[in-house]
């Protein structure tokens, strides 16, 4: 049976993919995880096969598919074995071109939006500051008006694709007021002005997740994503889908690992008998299968609901919390089943324990998603 | 009668909190031990993350006396009490270098004990001398491939062949594996005597036949170094035999226990000290328009962790207090070093969370402290085995 929303369709469309990804990404991510990179060139092969644009619109060189279809491929990329190359991919589908898409205008979605599809520019979303992470009202990069443009200064960090991206999407005060309003989003060409500097990190390692500053770096006026001082509202739609694709990523995380490991604990012998026979381990077993699964439903539902149009803030923000803090503690729980070999890097669970171990502080932190619920729920 | 000013008692945060077990003695040596290490050892750890750290570590930390705390002045110790390695446990914690802790103590109060408490004049003056003065380095080989918690399993051999024995076998996991002079080696010398059939035997590692396969690569505990060894036809003397034959499983339980002990003191140790650190930070970071650690999720996080870091504090405490006073407490030391280690994990891992953004770069050091943390609810039994070993004590 297969779970709603998805169809036929996109199980076909999943096994397609998960074969694609099988031989051209999964045998390379243990080298990229060490080297801390993962080649550019994965976007062009993704392109290849149409999967840097299966949600966007033919006439852009997209796909012509959903959401769903996008889900689809976060779900797979989560099995390769490289949180840090999801998190690169991700990065350009999730959060980097769909603000462009949505609030771009023709020419914007032609001169980004089109090559980020064929794989010729790379994207990044430009939020977090060293002084403003959970607090986004608090940011610090100015946008200066001045003739043609506005001139761009500032800092930002934790950007995934921070190093590698042609352009970055890049939230800025255009008042001198704090708070929410006057805050505006930049699409800004990799150019004079800025620089990058690579952050070493727990996890998703082959990303190249880097701190950016921008000194006086000159932004020309048709560089203006959606209306100025209102990119608060921009960032907020983006959160939707952002935190989405990171339950769906857990998701699909959560399934591989439950599958290995009780392959593992069927092998692996100790005082006479596969460890899956000692009860302590074949009910942790049992739990883990049973969070997989209510991630999955959480995530499912959420996603059905927003796929319908609903604005489902609510359920977005619970499965986005669940899944996050959960995965990591299923991978942690997968860790301690494999014992010593656990804790080695032969072997997959600490990879996958550390990248995990994102989920819960990026895209909005736990302690964020509870204020968030705090207050949809009237507290 | 209401309280007035002068009867009030008030709180009172800052008293020094000296536990009984420890004497004004010992707490010149954790001065002295806490000097050495800021000094001396702190300042390297993130080259020594890359590199391992260096083996002048174990001469110099044996020049200053510190690899003999509790050991026999006759073999150059200091003849202190046991108290005495729970403090070199708690202090060596500040070099912020899990892997150079473990190092020191596989050496000190893995591998030295058995030798000291099972083995022969010549055997100590042989291997105890010049390890207590960091000449000579010492390991133990328990775990292979095949047999990692269920220690019965394993499959070393030590066959008697004339006037010695010929060792086959493999043993991984082994800290201080590629730098150490001799082990302490696990091996059945009876296949069908059960557990009566395990034989220790000290084994010079540059003996033929002893190869050190690889180092392997780790979570955390970078700045040790972890070996897969194998003993290919390897010819001891018997001489080499440590203890009694067929008895080394029951030395090796008696090993673990001490071992336990001293990790769990570690873990309360580290636990503080990656608190500390973050209680600087959340005084530091603003959000929202005040220090992270005035929004009360916060507060009450570190409220949750000082809780837990107290009780595993009271409880290796209070274990080592009757461990030093000669009882045996296993079923004690195995819920000390369970709940220990435990802390000592999700402490680290709700500091990384109050970190945020930054508690996920290497640059903070806080997810360091959790991957190096992490290996206690494996190494020297995992969670699963304490729990097994409490709930049998039970006669479950």
């Amino acid at each position: 049976m297969i779970q709603p929303p998805f169809t036929e369709e996109h199980e076909e469309l999943r096994a397609s993919v998960r074969g694609f990804l099988d031989r051209e990404l999964a045998p390379h991510a243990q080298e990229w995880e060490a080297d801390e990179w993962f080649p550019n060139e994965v976007f062009g092969k993704l392109a290849g096969q149409g999967l840097l644009g299966l949600k966007y619109p033919t006439e852009l060189g997209g796909q012509g598919g959903d959401y769903l279809h996008e889900a689809v491929l976060i779900e797979e990329l989560s099995r390769i074995g490289s949180g840090g190359t999801a998190a690169g991919i991700g990065a350009h589908n999730n959060i980097a071109t769909p603000p462009i898409w949505k609030f771009g205008t023709d020419e914007q979605k032609q001169r980004y939006l089109a090559p980020a599809i064929r794989g010729e520019k790379i994207g990044a979303l430009g939020i977090t500051e060293p002084d403003a992470g959970s607090d986004v009202a608090s940011l610090r990069t100015t946008a200066t008006r001045v003739d043609g443009g506005f001139l761009v200064s500032g800092e930002k960090t934790y950007i995934t694709n921070g190093v590698r991206a042609d352009f970055i999407v890049t939230a800025v005060k255009t008042t001198l007021e704090g708070g929410h309003h006057g805050i505006s989003f930049l699409i800004i060409d990799r150019g004079e002005g800025m620089s990058s500097s690579k952050l070493r990190k727990l996890g998703w390692n082959a990303s190249d997740t880097a701190t950016i500053s921008f000194e006086e770096v000159f932004v020309g006026e048709d560089c203006l994503l959606g209306e100025l001082n209102e990119g608060f509202k921009l960032i907020m739609a983006n959160f939707q889908w952002e935190r989405l694709a990171m339950a769906l990523g857990a998701t699909g995380a959560m399934a591989l690992a439950y599958e290995r490991t009780a392959d593992y604990a069927r092998e692996r012998t100790a005082f006479g008998r596969p460890i899956s026979k000692h009860q302590a381990i074949r009910h942790k077993l049992a739990d883990l299968a049973t969070q997989a699964y209510v991630g999955r439903c959480v995530t499912y539902d959420a996603l059905r609901r927003f796929v319908a149009g609903e604005e489902p803030v609510k359920e977005v923000t619970m499965a986005k919390l669940y899944t996050q803090r959960t995965a990591y503690e299923l991978m942690d729980a997968c860790l301690q089943i494999h014992g010593g070999a656990g804790y080695m890097k032969e072997y997959w669970p600490e990879r996958a324990a550390r990248d995990a171990r994102l989920g819960p502080i990026g895209g909005g932190s736990d302690e964020i998603m509870r204020e968030i619920l705090g207050r949809l729920l009237g507290l | 009668m209401a309280a007035t000013a002068d009867t009030v008692l008030k709180p009172d945060h800052q008293a020094k909190r000296k536990h009984f077990i420890f004497t004004d003695e010992h707490e010149q040596l954790r001065e002295s031990i806490r000097n050495f290490v800021l000094k001396e050892l702190t300042p390297h750890a993130e080259e020594w993350e890359e590199t391992t750290f260096p083996n002048s570590v174990f001469a110099r930390m044996g020049e200053l006396g510190f690899l003999g705390l509790d050991k026999p002045e006759a073999y150059g110790g200091q003849g202190g009490d046991y108290y005495t390695s729970l403090v070199l446990a708690e202090e060596i914690v500040k070099a912020n270098s899990g892997g150079l802790a473990m190092g020191v103590a596989v050496h000190t109060d893995m591998a030295m004990p058995p030798i000291l408490a099972f083995g022969t004049e010549e055997q100590k003056q042989q291997w105890v001398v010049p390890a207590i003065k960091g000449e000579k380095i010492l390991c133990i080989g328990i775990t292979e491939p095949d047999a990692g918690s269920d220690v019965a399993g394993i499959k070393t051999r030590a066959v008697k062949d004339g006037d010695g024995y010929v060792i086959n076998g493999s043993k991984t996991y082994i800290t201080n594996g590629h730098r150490a002079d001799v082990i302490v080696l696990v091996t059945k010398t009876d296949a069908d005597a059960g557990y009566d059939g395990f034989t220790l035997f000290l084994v010079p590692m540059d003996a033929p036949g002893v190869i050190r396969e690889k180092k392997l690569e780790k979570l955390g505990m970078h700045a040790s170094d972890t070996a897969l060894l194998a003993f290919q036809d390897v010819r001891v003397p018997e001489s080499a035999v440590l203890g009694q034959v067929g008895k080394g499983f029951y030395h090796i339980m008696w090993e673990l226990q001490g071992e336990r002990l001293i990790g769990a003191a570690g873990c309360v140790a580290g636990a503080q000290r990656t608190f500390e650190r973050t209680l600087e930070y959340a005084n530091e970071r603003k959000a929202f328009g005040r220090s992270i650690g005035h929004f009360q999720v916060i507060r009450h996080k570190f409220a949750e962790m000082a809780t837990k870091i107290e009780s595993a504090r009271q409880m290796v405490y209070v274990t080592a207090w009757r461990f030093a006073g000669g009882e045996y407490p296993v079923r004690e030391i195995s819920m000390a070093k369970l709940h220990a280690s435990r802390v000592a994990v999700e402490v680290a891992d709700e500091c990384i969370q109050i970190h945020g953004g930054a508690g996920y770069m290497k640059e903070y050091g806080v997810e360091r402290a959790w991957r190096d943390a992490r290996l206690n609810r494996i190494g020297a039994g995992t969670d699963e085995i304490m729990l097994d070993v409490i709930g049998r004590s039970y006669g479950l």
